[in-house]
């Protein structure tokens, strides 16, 4: 493949399954990343999301070398380091320095697993750098059911995982179970980055979950008002990264991070003329 | 705004002591705040202050002993208090507007799906009037200086109507207007709407024209006095280990200040404590003394 090539047949290749199953498995993925991605700003916990998407590494390396799904792995590695980091406390998740070292050594870790068998070793890229044309019939069944139980879970806790997130010494006067928002979240966020990954990979993560949302932010007050808009700016770095990458053929990762980094830079810009 | 009981004791403590791990903080805390009062909570560095006010809310359990807050276990009567820590001291980088903070007041700890009502929208629009920021509503936290996000945290406890309104450091870090204007919004609180204050403080003068009494962590125990005994220099200076002095201007502002350094062209002297509650009962110098 040359530099920047032109496919004329892209409409023909948008129609095929795999293409429909990225199209879903991205709106999947943006109705999660925007509810999480405002609470993880609001927390100020976006280094252990970025973290937490490479804690998850080893175990999905791990699981392709026993013969598991990857999500399988990744879920479990990513739900056990946001339970010790929720563990420890919501201060521990800014950290920055141990979560940074397990991170690395997450990392590593992850490496050493895939070398250990070929099978592991071929996937490894792909869970990097993610592979959302991939995606399976199995795995958008699990993204939908996912998504149902976030936002019923959502549905209830909204109000006080707010308060606890913007205020969390008030809310624990007032009687929210901080402690319990807490864990919920965390256990949240390892869940919607198990299936993120999927489409970015654990390096590219930080992109469509915080980006977003960072994004969103400064465009609206509201936190509500935020969270749509968050999912509807990665549903169009998705969706928009695939149609390109399609056009000229291109890693889709690579697309959706540039154009969700794109609409960050836009804003960024946006406020800075704003405030002058 | 609903007027609040104001006879009556407000907290009520009895021998209570508080341990973290093995550290003892405080003992033999014994005291009754009465309501309608605005008191201190003084102290030198670690001493305890917060801690007391921690403890008041239930959020450290006691090691002995029992502390009353509005006539239960402390902990119980919380949703009647309003808690504003000191967290407006800290950078925001939230995008949240001082309408929705407020709101948070009143909404924040219900679980389930609830639109926000008119009622509620007019609940904090009046909280933000009375505190004097209504027209900053539609502002974002992270555009508002800290005194202004004091103001705005203060409005959020203010909205669910509480009857002991509690502070941690409001003065703190804030520059002398944004200091003057929360006193003058404290002083409006307990004044119109009698509403209890207790403010945690490492510096008394700021708030003295408003205080009625404070409770002061001296040798590892609080202890509980009106203004007029806690105002004694000697007191003072064993409560701060540096030599205190109790002043008045020529105007009849009093203030507290360590003895080293002498301010020009103010006359100073030391007062009684019966001068003292004199004066900040009428705000005048007894005649035949000054």
């Amino acid at each position: 493949m040359s530099s920047l090539s032109y496919d004329p047949n892209w409409t023909q290749t948008l129609t095929t399954s795999f293409m429909t199953r990225a199209f879903i498995a991205g709106l999947c993925i943006a109705v999660a990343a925007g509810i999480i991605g405002y609470f993880t700003i609001a927390r100020q916990s976006t280094f252990a999301a970025h973290a937490l998407a490479h804690i998850g590494l080893p175990g999905a390396t791990g699981a392709v070398l026993l013969g598991l799904p990857v999500s399988f792995g990744m879920g479990a590695f990513a739900l056990g380091g946001a339970l010790v980091i929720a563990g420890l406390g919501k201060r521990a998740s800014q950290r920055e320095i141990a979560t940074g070292t397990v991170l690395a050594f997450a990392t590593g870790l992850g490496l050493y697993f895939a070398r250990l068998s070929s099978s592991a070793s071929q996937q490894f890229q792909s869970i990097l750098f993610g592979s959302i044309l991939t995606i399976s019939p199995n795995q958008i069944v699990g993204f939908i059911v996912f998504d149902v139980i976030l936002l019923a879970i959502m549905a209830v806790v909204y109000r006080p995982m707010l308060f606890s997130s913007l205020d969390e010494q008030v809310a624990q006067a007032k009687g929210v179970p901080i402690t319990l928002m807490n864990v919920l979240f965390m256990a949240i966020l390892a869940g919607v980055i198990t299936i993120t990954v999927p489409a970015v990979g654990t390096l590219l993560i930080f992109a469509l979950v915080v980006t977003p949302a960072a994004t969103a932010n400064m465009m609206t007050a509201s936190p509500f008002a935020s969270m749509v808009t968050a999912m509807v700016i990665c549903l169009i770095s998705i969706w928009g990264g695939l149609i390109l990458a399609t056009m000229f053929p291109a890693p889709p990762s690579f697309a959706i991070v540039t154009l969700s980094t794109l609409f960050w830079i836009i804003m960024k810009i946006v406020e800075a003329v704003r405030n002058r | 705004m609903a007027h609040t009981d104001t006879t009556g004791a407000c907290i009520t403590c009895t021998d209570a002591s508080i341990k973290r791990g093995n550290k003892l903080i405080w003992s033999e805390g014994t005291f009754t705040i009465p309501r309608g009062s605005v008191t201190a909570i003084v102290g030198t560095n670690g001493a305890g202050k917060t801690t007391l006010m921690k403890a008041e809310l239930g959020l450290i359990p006691l090691a002995t002993g029992s502390m009353e807050v509005l006539g239960k276990p402390a902990g119980q009567m919380n949703s009647h208090i309003g808690y504003v820590p000191q967290t407006y001291t800290t950078e925001v980088d939230s995008s949240l507007t001082a309408e929705q903070s407020v709101l948070l007041g009143l909404t924040g700890t219900r679980f389930g799906i609830h639109i926000v009502t008119k009622a509620q929208k007019r609940k904090a629009y009046e909280a933000m009037e009375f505190i004097g920021i209504a027209d900053k509503a539609k502002m974002r936290l992270s555009e508002l200086s800290g005194g202004l996000r004091q103001r705005v945290a203060i409005a959020q406890a203010l909205v669910s109507d509480p009857e002991l309104l509690m502070l941690d450091e409001p003065l703190a870090n804030l520059d002398l207007v944004s200091q003057r204007a929360t006193v003058h919004i404290l002083a409006k609180l307990n004044r119109e709407l009698h509403m209890t204050i207790q403010a945690v403080a490492h510096d008394l003068n700021m708030l003295l024209p408003i205080l009625t009494g404070a409770v002061y962590l001296l040798d590892g125990h609080p202890h509980y006095a009106n203004l007029n005994k806690v105002l004694d220099s000697r007191l003072l200076t064993h409560l701060y280990g540096t030599n205190v002095q109790v002043v008045t201007t020529p105007q009849g502002d009093m203030f507290v200040k360590p003895t080293s350094d002498r301010l020009p062209n103010v006359s100073q002297h030391t007062h009684k404590a019966e001068e003292l509650a004199f004066l900040h009962n009428t705000g005048t110098t007894p005649k035949g003394q000054a």
